[in-house]
């Protein structure tokens, strides 16, 4: 099946199986492989992208179902001037990152935390996070990321 | 973990979505926002050879009030009624549960027609449908039909819902000064509930209803029955396991359940003062 | 941003993008997926395997069973097991494809090759194994029994005997004299390690025949390289192995894997690019577990409670097969049982058993978390049993009476670098208001709140810098312990340094750069390190057991000392000066007594490219190689304070606080000590309170995904507050000593230290890790379970 969004920015168009999960669309199809997959059930959040501006699990979606909507990825964070999207600066700046793996995910997860809490306390920001893990950082840094994003926006 | 291969049709209008389950019959699933059935074809648990798409009608989208009940579309996401001033307002509980559902990237998508179609004993909507004594509004060949929340859970994954039917809207009787709590007990805050209880305290009664407690989702009728007939709200929460049979898996066995599930209603039963 | 600044990591521009490249990431044209057939039972032999309906499918290439791989004659050597731990340790041969039995659940049976990602996993599910079920050996409990054997041509499970005993005659005679003794008897729960990055492979042929090119998630490229050469016969000089950006390890990316030998063989046989990627709930099977021990631990202890004798016996469980370093995990622990403390009788015996559960192998800290945990619930036992304050009690035992030492040889026979351990304690008790907190916790217990607050503690030594390779041959382990570095000035002044440490996630490319930016007095962003492909950095031994700065980065630091050496007779020979006259401090070379006059190193590169002017006999180019094998290993050290709250209704335990004072000698970049530190602690709290593969009666793993495996998430876990002591190792030129598996050798035992003392009211003296919420309400109902 053909299926048209928006990616980034940029209007792609793809033919895929209806049973092509929006993760492999991205990753395989469109060659978009910062969003990365993690898990299996919906758990990890390492396939994070905002549908129509709201993070969304993208291993839990078929591709047929994003047909005339905005995708964004990790790639479409930074300016095209390569400047990083200022939670991705905080993130480098506070270490929030560690392999990189979960990243992606984190970035597009605490975005839309922020775009809905513009200035989350703490606690609201591990339960915005809650379905995104970690395996390197134990999240301090994580949470200390965004923290500092939402203080510089 | 790929899900097997399947047909996908769109459906443009609820009527459409009916006659494309009339003419695919069991081999065909309703595609919402997907929360529940795509992880089981993942695992290929499920394998439906149409998947019909309602995802496109907005339209079973909303949250309006009318008259002393609040109708909600089915297609309305949980993030949506988390939301939402008028739940907030009318059914502050309802608001509160679908924010407990799964997380934020979840609710986005999820919705809270999918999330009772779905059925499962250990999801924390069912359990404030429950309490809440809302009602389940179904369309299908034969025209529209409401059934009461009690009514509509029968088994496990099993509802009231035929096979060529779909769910339009759940209704909900306003109850904005009713005193509410739901517990959700789990180790994880992502995960599902090991035990959750729903209890809505109005000035005439309390209903009270488990998550995670059988095989579908439940009211504790023991508990209600109880402080009906004048126990302690101690009392009634010592029977918070009457009845019961709970399911026994890696975080907890029915023993343990059924004291998790006194011990929680005992604290939604302190909150809501009953 | 020189030695011991935070500089911001040089990695995470790429990560923070998306422009990491993992393995899964790389697609070359042509390329087949393999889609695994995996057994569904945990013994059983394989009657029948039919690929038939598999190979009709669309796009599918080819399908194999275990009997027709063996038929190719693919294999020169069953998997490798690097470490036979004693002479006559059992080890049963190992292919990647089973042909006759399979010994574990999701042991692999039959692999098929298709198109796509999807049109593999569509062939897998259509091929057809029949299987006749055996009796399955399903925990450690079961094999140590030894009723059923895991392996049906074996008359016992158990695979080696392993001791160390130095002096047995003391342990007795300490425990015939002790005034107070105390058994620990400890689970070590199996853990899967999950690196979030599932692992993966890719397997390229040259089109001209000949050469292979392997991508692979992988920890140890070097090691991977040499034991394809050795396992499948293609020839070592024609392999390259490349570990991209790989997403997280914890010892779980160490191994020699089927999936990686299969695309080896079958794309170098194809003539085709053969790959894999491992699903989450395949992981389970597709890549070792962690732990899974059953402990005991005995102390004797005088009337003061200064412990004399510990005793220990491990039953380890190696799961169905011996992997890389299967039987060697218990070993690595085994020098650690006696922690921190002076205590003068040791004895340790270690029995092997084989399971029909997925192999065993290193998980973050390998054996040493387990050796920690050991003695440092046993020292709680024992102040328990004492009356005494846990913090008293260590503080009577400790090294050196916790004043500062060099060179201390305890009874386990390893002379420890470096320590002192009484500060460090009592930093991290002022941290975390150790006064306060009991006094919380006596209002708590006298109110009878339904929360009630627990307090543990652990003081930890672990062994970093694997290792002295002539102390891996003293234990029989079949690998070096060095590691080998190369600097190269480059004509422009930049600067190369090529390493065989390997990182996936610990930030060597900004580590190595500081310590070349200290040497040479330059910017680090003039640095590019070279790591993980074995054509760029052709030796390595890549990155386990917290090495790759105690060996790895103190290799370059030395390659950069002898750089320094050469640019300095090149300084004298153009300043017509003695060598000795010479003077270097921050990149330029100066004559004694004329410092207007110098030259930086850098231009000293140049010269050594345009060899116009050198000394006579020297050679053209200025790079220099180390291969550093280190004398010694390194001994960091901490205290780690855990603070839980136990909701005594639902038996729920929250950890409120966390606090670690942690001495891993000199830091390079805190920013990244701290991160490991992190990390680190929160994996030991998951095996405390979350983790563990959960196994049924027949061996199936009832917890494969993330759904049911329990990696916790931000809500569980409390910011960590971190501090550090500084005690410089006397190991290596740097003084570090090695921080990445710190955090995990601290936090399951102060979790449980703590949830245990919030319990003791109960009479609670023990509890099984994890401390589900179940396990603890049944404790606190006085069940025990």
């Amino acid at each position: 099946m053909k299926v048209d969004l928006t990616v980034n920015g940029s209007a792609m168009s793809a033919d895929v199986e209806p049973r092509t999960l929006l993760v492999h669309l991205i990753r395989d199809d469109l060659d978009l492989t910062g969003t990365n997959v993690g898990c299996d059930t919906s758990s990890c959040g390492a396939c994070t992208v905002h549908v129509n501006g709201e993070s969304v699990k993208s291993c839990t979606m078929f591709a047929v179902q994003a047909q005339g909507l905005e995708i964004t990825t990790i790639e479409g964070m930074a300016a095209d001037d390569g400047t990083l999207h200022p939670m991705q600066e905080a993130f480098r700046q506070c270490h929030g990152l560690q392999c990189g793996y979960c990243t992606p995910g984190m970035v597009m997860a605490a975005t839309s935390l922020l775009k809905q809490n513009p200035s989350p306390s703490e606690a609201e920001v591990r339960e915005g996070l809650e379905g995104n893990l970690c395996r390197c950082t134990g999240y301090h840094n994580i949470v200390k990321s965004v923290m500092s994003a939402a203080g510089g926006a | 973990m790929i899900p097997a291969a399947f047909d996908y049709v769109t459906a443009d209008s609820a009527d459409a979505a009916i006659a494309a389950l009339t003419e695919h019959g069991d081999e065909a699933k309703l595609l919402a926002g997907g929360h529940s059935l795509i992880p089981l074809m993942k695992f290929r648990l499920a394998t439906p050879s149409v998947l019909i798409d309602i995802g496109r009608l907005s339209d079973l989208s909303y949250i309006k009030e009318d008259g002393d009940q609040v109708a909600v579309g089915a297609m309305t996401t949980h993030r949506a009624i988390e939301n939402s001033d008028v739940l907030k307002a009318q059914l502050p509980m309802l608001a509160h549960v679908a924010g407990q559902v799964g997380d934020p990237s979840v609710r986005h998508r999820g919705t809270l027609g999918g999330s009772i179609a779905h059925g499962d004993p250990a999801s924390d909507l069912p359990a404030a449908l429950l309490a809440l004594g809302g009602s389940v509004v179904v369309k299908g060949p034969n025209g529209e039909r409401t059934i009461a929340a009690d009514d509509f859970f029968t088994g496990f994954l099993e509802t009231a819902l035929a096979p060529d039917e779909l769910m339009t809207e759940l209704r909900f009787p306003k109850m904005p000064d009713a005193k509410w709590s739901y517990q959700k007990f789990n180790r994880r805050a992502q995960d599902w509930a090991i035990v959750g209880v729903a209890a809505v305290t109005n000035p005439m009664n309390t209903s009270v209803a488990l998550v995670n407690m059988g095989a579908m989702p439940l009211r504790a009728e023991a508990v209600e029955a109880a402080l009906q007939g004048g126990a302690s709200a101690a009392d009634a929460a010592a029977k918070a396991g009457d009845g019961m049979s709970p399911p026994t898996d890696l975080n907890a066995d029915a023993n343990y359940r059924n004291a998790l599930a006194q011990t929680l209603v005992a604290r939604a039963l302190a909150e809501t003062g009953a | 941003m020189t030695i011991g600044t935070p500089m911001l990591r040089k990695e995470d521009p790429k990560l923070l993008t998306g422009e990491g490249k993992f393995v899964d990431d790389i697609h070359v044209s042509g390329e087949l997926w393999m889609g695994m057939v995996r057994s569904p039972m945990a013994h059983a032999k394989i009657l029948s395997v039919d690929v038939s309906e598999a190979l009709k499918m669309p796009g599918v290439h080819s399908a194999y069973s275990g009997a027709d791989l063996n038929g190719m004659g693919l294999w020169a050597a069953p998997l490798p097991c690097a470490w036979p731990v004693t002479e006559d340790m059992v080890n049963p041969p190992h292919f990647p494809v089973a042909a006759e039995y399979a010994r574990h659940v999701g042991e692999i049976v039959a692999v098929v090759l298709a198109d796509s990602r999807y049109g593999a996993a569509d062939a897998a599910e259509a091929v057809i194994v029949d299987f006749e079920q055996l009796p399955a050996v399903a925990s450690l409990d079961e094999a140590v029994a030894d009723s059923k054997m895991a392996h049906s041509d074996l008359s016992t499970n158990k695979a080696y005997h392993w001791a160390l005993e130095p002096d047995n005659a003391a342990v007795e005679a300490a425990f015939a004299n002790a005034a107070h003794t105390v058994t620990g008897n400890f689970v070590q729960q199996r853990m899967i390690p999950a690196a979030m990055e599932p692992r993966g492979v890719l397997a390229v042929p040259s089109p001209h025949g000949g050469e292979l090119t392997l991508y692979s998630a992988s920890q140890v490229p070097h090691l991977l390289k040499v034991l394809i050469a050795a396992t499948t016969g293609l020839p070592e000089n024609k392999l390259r192995v490349i570990a991209p950006a790989v997403g997280g390890g914890f010892g779980a990316k160490l191994n020699v894997n089927p999936d990686e030998l299969l695309a080896a063989t079958l794309s170098n046989k194809l003539a085709k690019p053969v790959r894999w990627t491992e699903t989450r709930s395949e992981a389970a099977f597709s890549t070792h577990q962690g732990r899974g021990q059953n402990q005991r631990i005995e102390l004797a202890a005088d009337a003061d409670g200064k412990v004399t004798g510990c005793r220990v016996h491990l039953d380890a469980d190696m799961g169905a097969y011996m992997m890389l370093i299967t039987p060697g995990v218990p070993l690595l622990g085994s020098f650690l049982y006696t922690g921190v403390y002076d205590i003068p009788a040791f004895g340790f015996t270690c029995d092997g058993h084989f399971t029909n559960l997925t192999p065993t192998d290193a998980y973050r800290g390998a054996g040493r978390p387990e050796a920690s945990y050991a003695i440092e619930r046993a020292m709680d036992m024992l102040a328990a049993e004492m009356g005494m304050d846990p913090a008293e009690l260590r503080r009577r035992n400790y090294i050196a009476g916790g004043d500062h030492f060099e060179n201390f040889t305890v009874s386990s026979t390893l002379a420890f670098d470096s320590g002192h351990y009484g500060p460090n304690l009592d930093k991290a008790l002022e941290m975390a208001d150790y006064d306060g907190l009991r006094a919380e916790q006596k209002k708590r217990r006298d109110a009878g709140d339904a929360k009630q607050l627990g307090i543990g503690m652990v003081t930890y030594v672990e062994i970093c810098g694997l290792a002295p390779s002539r102390a891996l041959g003293g234990l029989n382990f079949n690998s070096g312990g060095w590691e080998h570095a190369t600097v190269r000035m480059l004509p422009t002044g930049k600067v190369e340094v090529v390493s065989g440490s390997t990182p996936h996630g610990q930030g060597h490319e900004t580590s190595w750069s500081q310590i070349i930016a200290t040497k040479f007095g330059m910017d680090p962003n003039d640095v590019e390190v070279l790591h993980s492909d074995t054509a760029l950095s052709p030796l390595g031994l890549d990155t386990y057991g917290s090495r790759s700065l105690s060996v790895g980065g103190v290799a370059i630091a030395m390659a950069a000392d002898k750089v320094i050496e050469k640019a300095r007779l090149m300084a004298a020979h153009m300043f017509e000066a003695a060598p000795g006259d010479v003077e270097y401090e921050n990149g330029s070379f100066s004559v004694k007594g004329t410092p207007a006059k110098s030259v930086h190193i850098a231009e000293l590169g140049f010269g050594a490219f345009l060899a116009h002017d050198l000394p006579d006999g020297m050679e053209p180019n200025l790079q220099e190689q180390v291969s550093f094998d280190p004398p010694n290993f390194a001994f960091p050290f901490g205290t780690h304070v855990a603070v839980v709250e136990i909701d005594e209704g639902t038996g729920n335990v929250e950890l409120l606080d966390y606090i670690a004072v942690d001495d891993c000698g000199n830091q390079v970049n805190p920013l990244i000590v701290e991160g490991q530190v992190h990390g680190g602690i929160v994996q030991g709290v998951g095996q405390a309170l979350f983790e563990a593969a959960a196994y049924d009666e027949d061996g199936n793993c009832q917890n494969p995904s993330f759904l049911d495996y329990l990696v916790p998430s931000p809500m569980e876990m409390p910011n960590i507050k971190t501090d550090y002591t500084y005690t410089p190792s006397t190991s290596n030129i740097l003084g570090v000593k090695g921080v990445g598996e710190a955090g995990t050798i601290g936090s399951a035992a102060a979790v449980m230290n703590a949830v245990v003392d919030g319990l003791s009211p109960h009479g609670v003296k023990d509890m099984k890790m994890p401390a589900t919420p179940q396990r603890v309400w049944n404790a606190i109902q006085g069940v025990t379970v």
